[in-house]
């Protein structure tokens, strides 16, 4: 284990991700975050909880995935002092997640360099907190947006351009700020925060049995990941397991999202680099695609599907001839689209060396899922800690190195071929008998984990049982959290024009992460 | 190029039959909309805003660009500046984070103009409703003409809903 010397006095948790939680001391976070980095670990999630209800303070929680699986550090904090330890210096990446706790709880990150306010763009005043128990959150507040002090580049024919928050295309709201000289992209700094819904805190209005629609519009396109990882939450803090033929079917699922999401992406990216045949065809298979979700499970995004317990609706027999069908015949064509692509020296041209980011790069911010796999971070939850099926699958890892856009098509067509196999695979051994178990009582104070390889990568959902089977704290982790701060490296140097293509080779969640 | 000519040639021509409108998501009166169409006969600009969406409606919309439903076959397309757009197609339900770009894209819009939300939480906030991050939909913030539920509402019903839009 990855974080031993520390004498931590970690609990494992019952479930389908490997957890295991423990609370710290001050000198032990600290410690845990440079043992976490030794020991090659990343941090999965930084969240917060208001516990002085129950004279509690405040605590704040960090997710690492270590070797044996994820460890999660509770620290607490006193009522009057809530600081905490920054550990952004050791993980860059955190910094981003540490603003966002500033922001809603009012609980800071000591010895940090940024203090910019991440989520409140004025809605909410700089000295109330939407996560604290005592804040009114159907309160309206007449906020003007604050001005954000971007960090200026200066010299000699520098020049910013502004874009956003509403983009040119069909996109999710955000502002990236470009300092350029001529074409070139000297530095992008972004500002998300838009489509901030105030998702944590809705969580606490839910009941436990039903936080999955809530966590199934984290974002959207990850419906099924966020909607599995906030079951598998449930079932860890209830002690309870899924039937087998449950499992396969949420695996059906994932897969399912994974194929329709690298389809449109992959057509997009095309379209990107002028390749219009390519997003009418790619678009069509995604179309296809989704009418058969619809058909086997009653939604085209396949939302509210997957419930604790089990799944929403079971599948029919008569829909595993057609569902397996229609997996030989997507495949047949993807790959001839491949082949196009391959063929296709403009697209080439564009694709390769475009955003590139080095494996060095990517693991000092500590980015995972597809992009990071496409950048030598060899990370894939179903096969480093395979839950049912897919311990019996055996999922291939894709990995690539050269960490440009071309890297990033190429995981892409690769995992989705692979995706299509475990379709047919889950397909053809389905496990017979229940979809679905019922529920028993939450016990008030219960803690569980829900860890998902979505197509864009992991997912985290922590959940705590509140009373009466209420939910009190739910926290939603979206991977684009991580892998955001990577594309304002991976733009530098390259052309203005190029960013579109940059961004979409990532295609990264604003709402996941502005959630 | 050969291999993307016989592609062209195998898939041919998919696109389906155009929906009929459904008088009942109309929500204002048919004054601007007989207006639109006396003035641009069937070609519609269409901008669209992201008002704080889970995505899963922009999903659909740009399903509404592809070979099935053709929405550029019909004279509609998707401009990048509100200047040039007659129809706002708004998702979301409005985060406050939102409401001053989504008000000001909407004022950019030369007269007369539409506005179609998307999606349950453009109606009413959906899921999210009403709280101290989001308006509780889209009509809070500007005038709406025609909603358009679901969620997200399939492109069908998206193309359905801005059809209503521009029905005399």
């Amino acid at each position: 284990m990855a974080l031993s010397g520390l004498n931590l006095d970690a609990r494992a948790l019952a479930g389908a991700a490997p957890v295991s939680l423990a609370r710290v001391n001050r000198s032990q976070w600290t410690l845990a975050a440079r043992v976490a980095r030794e020991g090659a670990g990343r941090v999965v999630a930084l969240w917060g909880s208001d516990n002085r209800d129950r004279n509690a303070g405040f605590s704040v929680y960090v997710a690492y995935a270590v070797r044996s699986g994820l460890v999660v550090l509770e620290l607490q904090l006193p009522a009057d002092a809530p600081a905490y330890p920054s550990i952004a210096e050791v993980f860059p990446g955190a910094l981003r997640m540490q603003r966002a706790l500033r922001d809603l709880l009012g609980i800071a990150a000591d010895g940090a360099g940024d203090h910019r306010p991440w989520l409140r763009h004025g809605a909410w005043r700089a000295d109330e907190f939407p996560l604290r128990r005592d804040f009114d959150a159907h309160a309206r507040r007449e906020g003007a947006p604050d001005g954000y002090p971007f960090v200026q580049v200066e010299g000699d024919g520098v020049h910013e351009i502004a874009v956003g928050p509403i983009h040119a295309g069909i996109i999710e709201p955000g502002h990236f700020r470009f300092s350029v000289v001529g074409e070139k992209v000297l530095r992008l700094e972004a500002h998300m925060g838009y489509t901030h819904k105030g998702i944590d805190r809705l969580f606490g209005e839910f009941e436990i049995a039903t936080g999955h629609r809530l966590a199934g519009r984290v974002s959207g396109d990850s419906t099924v990941a966020f909607a599995w990882a906030y079951a598998q939450a449930v079932e860890s803090l209830l002690g309870v397991e899924p039937p087998a033929r449950a499992a396969s079917i949420r695996t059906l699922m994932l897969e399912r999202e994974r194929i329709a999401n690298h389809l449109g992406d992959l057509g997009a990216l095309g379209n990107d680099a002028a390749l219009g045949f390519a997003l009418s065809q790619f678009m069509r298979l995604k179309e296809d695609w989704l009418r058969m979700s619809d058909k086997a499970f009653g939604h085209r995004f396949m939302m509210d599907r997957v419930v604790p317990g089990g799944v929403e609706t079971d599948l029919r027999d008569d829909m595993r001839e057609p569902l397996a069908r229609q997996a030989d015949s997507i495949e047949r064509e993807v790959r001839r689209f491949q082949d196009i692509f391959d063929e296709h020296s403009g697209l080439q041209d564009r694709f390769i060396t475009a955003g590139r980011v080095t494996p060095e790069l990517a693991k000092s911010l500590g980015l995972a899922g597809l992009a990071g796999r496409a950048s030598g971070q060899a990370f894939d939850l179903r096969c480093d800690f395979p839950c049912a099926p897919y311990d019996k699958l055996g999922v291939r890892k894709v990995v690539h190195t050269n960490g440009d856009v071309a890297a990033r098509v190429r995981v892409r067509f690769d995992e989705l071929y692979e995706a299509l196999r475990l379709v047919r695979e889950i397909l053809t051994a389905l496990p017979a008998g229940a979809s679905r178990i019922t529920l028993p009582q939450a016990a008030p104070g219960a803690m569980g984990f829900g860890w998902v390889e979505g197509w864009r990568g992991e997912v985290l959902v922590a959940v705590e049982a509140g009373e009466a089977n209420r939910i009190r704290r739910c926290h939603a982790h979206d991977p684009s959290w991580q892998a955001w701060p990577v594309i304002e490296h991976a733009v530098i140097g390259n052309i203005v024009p190029d960013f579109p293509l940059i961004n979409k080779s990532f295609n990264l969640s604003y709402s996941g992460e502005d959630c | 190029m050969i291999p993307i000519i016989l592609q062209v040639l195998r898939t041919g021509i998919v696109t389906e039959p155009t929906p009929q409108a459904r008088e009942e998501w109309r929500t204002r009166s048919a004054q601007i909309q007989s207006e639109i169409v006396r003035l641009l006969g069937r070609a519609l600009v269409i901008r669209h805003v992201d008002a704080g969406s889970c995505n899963g409606c922009e999903l659909e919309i740009h399903a509404l660009n592809n070979p099935y439903y053709n929405i550029e076959g019909l004279g509609i397309r998707f401009a990048a500046s509100p200047r040039h757009a007659d129809m706002l197609l708004v998702t979301g339900p409005v985060s406050r984070n939102m409401e001053r770009a989504l008000r000001i894209a909407y004022e950019a819009m030369p007269d007369p103009k539409l506005v179609v939300a998307v999606g349950d939480c453009g109606r009413d906030g959906g899921v999210f409703g009403e709280s101290y991050a989001t308006c509780g939909g889209v009509s809070k913030v500007i005038p709406v003409d025609v909603v358009v539920p679901g969620c997200p509402p399939p492109p069908l019903d998206i193309l359905r809903g801005i059809l209503t839009a521009i029905a005399s």
